[in-house]
């Protein structure tokens, strides 16, 4: 496994060449303080997440602040730096200070933090986060604030695809341009094609998107592939529940991505490109919108890059909601307006694409490496990563643990790292860690064995999950893993196109077997039954949804097969969450004797007399819950 | 082009029309025009499909195959509150199941349903990116994180008393 040295504070071990070209460490990226400027800058994290917790309210307390005590400064928006857990955040930063990042701003605490910083001219320690000292400037620090990049959330982590999300403001490019933007395609444009396809080939750079083909192997077919215009497309429908750090680079950093495709259509030799975004990131394809225009104005984009006389113009396509449509011949068939069906393979995209012509399609995290590999070489970059794949991968650590949120972490990070330490364990103390869901409906749950295993495509797969897009639910002992297998079945058999029979009806027909088993009503002969109609559909299916759909049920047969037995002979479900076998019960410490439990009841299974315990009759009682939210004293489980 | 449907039926569709012609001989419009005739409509009309075909010259199979395959299409009109509860992973192992049926009760329609005063359509969401945040709702534009059964039958409610108050007034 990946050596532990290997973290982003050991970059002075990296390759001399490398190192010459990074006297700081990178990559952390700071917005420089700009010469002569007195005004104070505040960022405030106005991504998906930090909107959806409050951030517009915020804003607006801010301008009511500056306004009261007649104060200059620029309030900026900001996209996700990966902190969901403390979200909202709001930065701060003074002339000759570090910016501080604060966390959990609300208006509680939004009054303090601003008139401690802007007017006491200290940092408000109650909610500062950390602090972010930019090596190039001359900054007196903050007494008693730790450092941003030494706190665990960030310790182990290594940023490229993210090194700006939550760092720039999202609106402005000269923010992209004054952190090393921009510098990639102007070095690209001075090499050849082959230059770059080997750098891409050096660096080991494998797709983001799911399945991990070699990145410069795609963009050599596509660029050599006979007809014209060709295209360079980019996956941004992130369809698998429990992902969203495209969204983040969508959001945060969207002219990396598109640095990313206007330097892989130069390579290729492509003319057009489309970003295939899905509709239910209104707010990525808002701020897209802005980046392309932007790039455009200042010769990026457009008839003319940087010169050179080469073309290149990108449309954002809406997507319609469907999950199928993340593959990519599926995807192309939604771009040019069908129902978004695969279709068989070969021919590829890369000779029959969009409009039949040679197109390649990257995911958006693919894109967001390029630009930082083609400044600073392959070599640098294979630097990171696991012996057989390379570089970082962002994470989307979500479930049962104290800090979700994004992590970047080279490639060969253990799930041990991803969970306790980054992660920081579980939400609940005395609640044990259960498995890892990698790689959403596609994928598969680890469990605890798998700790040790350090995340790249190899050690995954041979575990039966994928690397998929990248989503990592933490599951606990209160979740069902008969039920995680259902669930995942459930979202295939909605999301499959019906175009195939095996996917079609082998999802179907397992997803009617699991529902079985968590009524209650499963029969051992089921198991087999299950492993039988995976293997046809693996081996059967049209495209990737239904070849990788029956792997959630081989994991949790393969895992977790007591648990599924238990459901099936002694009609249990341990983790309490299969309504059908649940038998509640009320707990004789907590139960106050209010009676409140007793009008909702339908049944009168529960009963109560004054003054003494709820007692619940399970031969009535049809488990609806009704006495378990009325209970004001959480006592009924 | 004809308005006669329009004239027929209550609704106008000489806006959704009109869309469709600035959409006509571009490459693959299909999809193009059933998002902007939703966005401008709410919902895309089924009569106005057979119009759309004859515009833009595709198939009505074609269109009604786009229709029915996308699941943000929808040819009812919806709900003034569009309540919309993610079930997808992260927020499903948070208990989003609970909420979804604790609103089933409370709101009074199955998921996908509008109550029949059109005041809220409830509908189950895969994954709304934030997961981080999870368990996720959203009531119409308006996201809100870590919620509980308890927490949306509360919004519900205020929604429900605010509404009658409008009523009340006029
Ligand atoms: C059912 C299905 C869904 C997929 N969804 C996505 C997706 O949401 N985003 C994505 O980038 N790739 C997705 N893929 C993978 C793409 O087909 C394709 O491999 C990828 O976009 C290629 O880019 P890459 O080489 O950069 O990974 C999906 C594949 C399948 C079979
Ligand atoms: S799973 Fe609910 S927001 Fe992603």
């Amino acid at each position: 496994m990946a050596d532990e040295k290997k973290s982003g504070a050991a970059l002075a071990e990296a390759p001399a060449a490398a190192a010459a070209k990074t006297p700081s460490v990178m990559p952390k990226r700071f917005v420089p303080w700009p010469e002569g400027r007195e005004k104070p800058r505040i960022w405030i994290g106005m991504g998906t997440c930090g909107t959806a917790s409050g951030a517009q309210a915020l804003k607006e307390e801010i301008a009511a602040f500056l306004e009261d005590h007649k104060l200059e400064a620029d309030v900026m928006p900001t996209g996700c730096v990966g902190m969901c857990h403390n979200e909202p955040l709001v930065d701060i930063q003074v002339k000759g200070r570090p910016r501080v990042c604060y966390r959990k701003v609300s208006s509680k605490n939004l009054q303090q933090i601003l008139k401690e910083h802007l007017l006491d001219g200290e940092a408000s320690k109650r909610s500062a986060f950390g602090q972010l000292p930019n090596p190039d400037e001359k900054q007196v620090l903050y007494e008693g604030v730790p450092l941003f990049h030494d706190e665990p959330f960030f310790k182990d982590q290594v940023k490229i695809v993210m090194q700006r999300c939550g760092v720039v403001d999202y609106y402005a490019i000269d923010d992209y341009l004054a952190t090393g933007g921009y510098e990639g395609l102007r070095k690209a444009v001075t090499m050849t094609s082959d230059q770059i396809i080997d750098e891409v080939k050096k660096s080991g750079l494998r797709g983001r998107g799911g399945a991990g083909f070699p990145t410069w192997m795609k963009w050599k077919f596509a660029r050599d592939a006979e007809g014209t215009p060709k295209y360079m497309v980019c996956n941004a429908d992130e369809g698998d529940p429990g992902a969203f750090m495209d969204r983040a680079v969508l959001e945060g950093d969207p002219h990396t991505l598109l640095e990313g495709m206007i330097i892989g259509a130069y390579a290729v030799g492509a003319k057009y490109g489309y970003i295939y975004c899905r509709a239910e990131y209104p707010l990525a394809i808002k701020i897209l919108t802005e980046a392309i225009k932007q790039a455009k104005e200042r010769g990026f984009l457009g008839d003319n890059i940087l010169g050179t006389g080469f073309a290149y113009d990108i449309i954002i396509k809406e997507g319609a909601g469907a999950y199928v449509c993340g593959e990519e011949m599926a995807l192309l068939n939604s771009i040019m307006g069908e129902r978004g069906m695969p279709v068989i393979k070969p021919p590829f995209p890369a000779t029959h694409g969009v409009w039949g012509k040679p197109t390649n399609i990257n995911n958006v995290e693919t894109f967001a490496n390029i630009a930082e590999i083609v400044q600073r070489g392959g070599d640098w970059y294979a630097y990171w990563g696991s012996e057989t794949t390379k570089g970082t991968k962002t994470f989307a650590l979500t479930g049962k643990v104290k800090r979700p949120g994004l992590v970047e972490v080279p490639t060969g990070t253990t799930i041990r790292k991803l969970v306790e330490e980054i992660g920081g364990g579980m939400t609940l103390k005395k609640v044990g860690f259960k498995a890892a869901q990698f790689g959403g409906p596609s994928g598969g749950c680890l469990p605890a064995e798998y700790m040790e295993t350090g995340i790249d495509y190899e050690s995954l797969n041979a575990g039966g999950a994928i690397m998929g897009s990248g989503g990592v639910v933490v599951l606990d002992e209160y979740n069902c893993m008969v039920d995680t297998a259902r669930f995942f079945m459930e979202f295939t058999v909605d999301e499959s196109c019906g175009k195939c029979t095996p996917c079609r009806d082998g999802t179907a027909l397992m997803l009617q077997i699991l529902e079985r088993i968590t009524h209650g009503e499963g029969e051992l002969g089921d198991i087999p039954k299950l492993q039988q109609i995976s293997h046809f559909t693996k081996a059967n299916s049209l495209c990737g949804l239904g070849q990788v759909a029956p792997n959630p049920v081989l994991t949790t047969l393969r895992y977790f097969r007591d648990e599924v037995e238990e459901h099936i002979v002694d009609k249990k479900c341990r983790a309490h969450s299969c309504d059908e076998l649940i038998e509640y019960v009320v707990m004789e410490d907590k139960c106050t004797t209010c009676g409140l439990c007793k009008p909702p009841c339908p049944t009168d299974a529960l009963q109560w007399e004054k003054k003494q315990t709820a007692f619940i009759n399970h031969e009535t009682c049809i488990r609806c819950k009704a006495c378990v939210m009325a209970c004001p004293f959480m006592a009924i489980k | 082009m004809t308005t006669n449907t329009a004239k027929d039926e209550a609704l106008d569709l000489t806006r959704a029309c009109e869309l469709a012609e600035e959409e006509a001989g571009t490459a693959g419009p299909v999809i193009r025009v059933l998002q902007k005739v939703q966005a401008h409509y709410g919902y895309i009309p089924p009569e106005f499909l057979p119009e759309m075909a004859e515009i833009l010259e595709v198939p009505l199979a074609k269109i009604f195959g786009a229709l029915t395959f996308y699941s943000q299409f929808y040819t009812e009109p919806r709900g003034k509150y569009v309540v919309r509860i993610c079930v997808g992973t992260a927020c499903h192992v948070q208990g989003s199941k609970d909420i979804l049926d604790r609103l089933k009760g409370d709101i009074g329609v199955e998921a996908g349903g509008t109550t029949p005063d059109m005041m809220f359509t409830l509908e189950p969401v895969a994954c709304i990116g934030s997961c981080g945040l999870a368990p996720l709702c959203l009531i119409n534009t308006e996201t809100a994180a870590h919620q509980t059964p308890a927490l949306m039958v509360e919004k519900i409610a205020a929604i429900r008393e605010k509404e009658s108050a409008s009523v009340a007034e006029e």
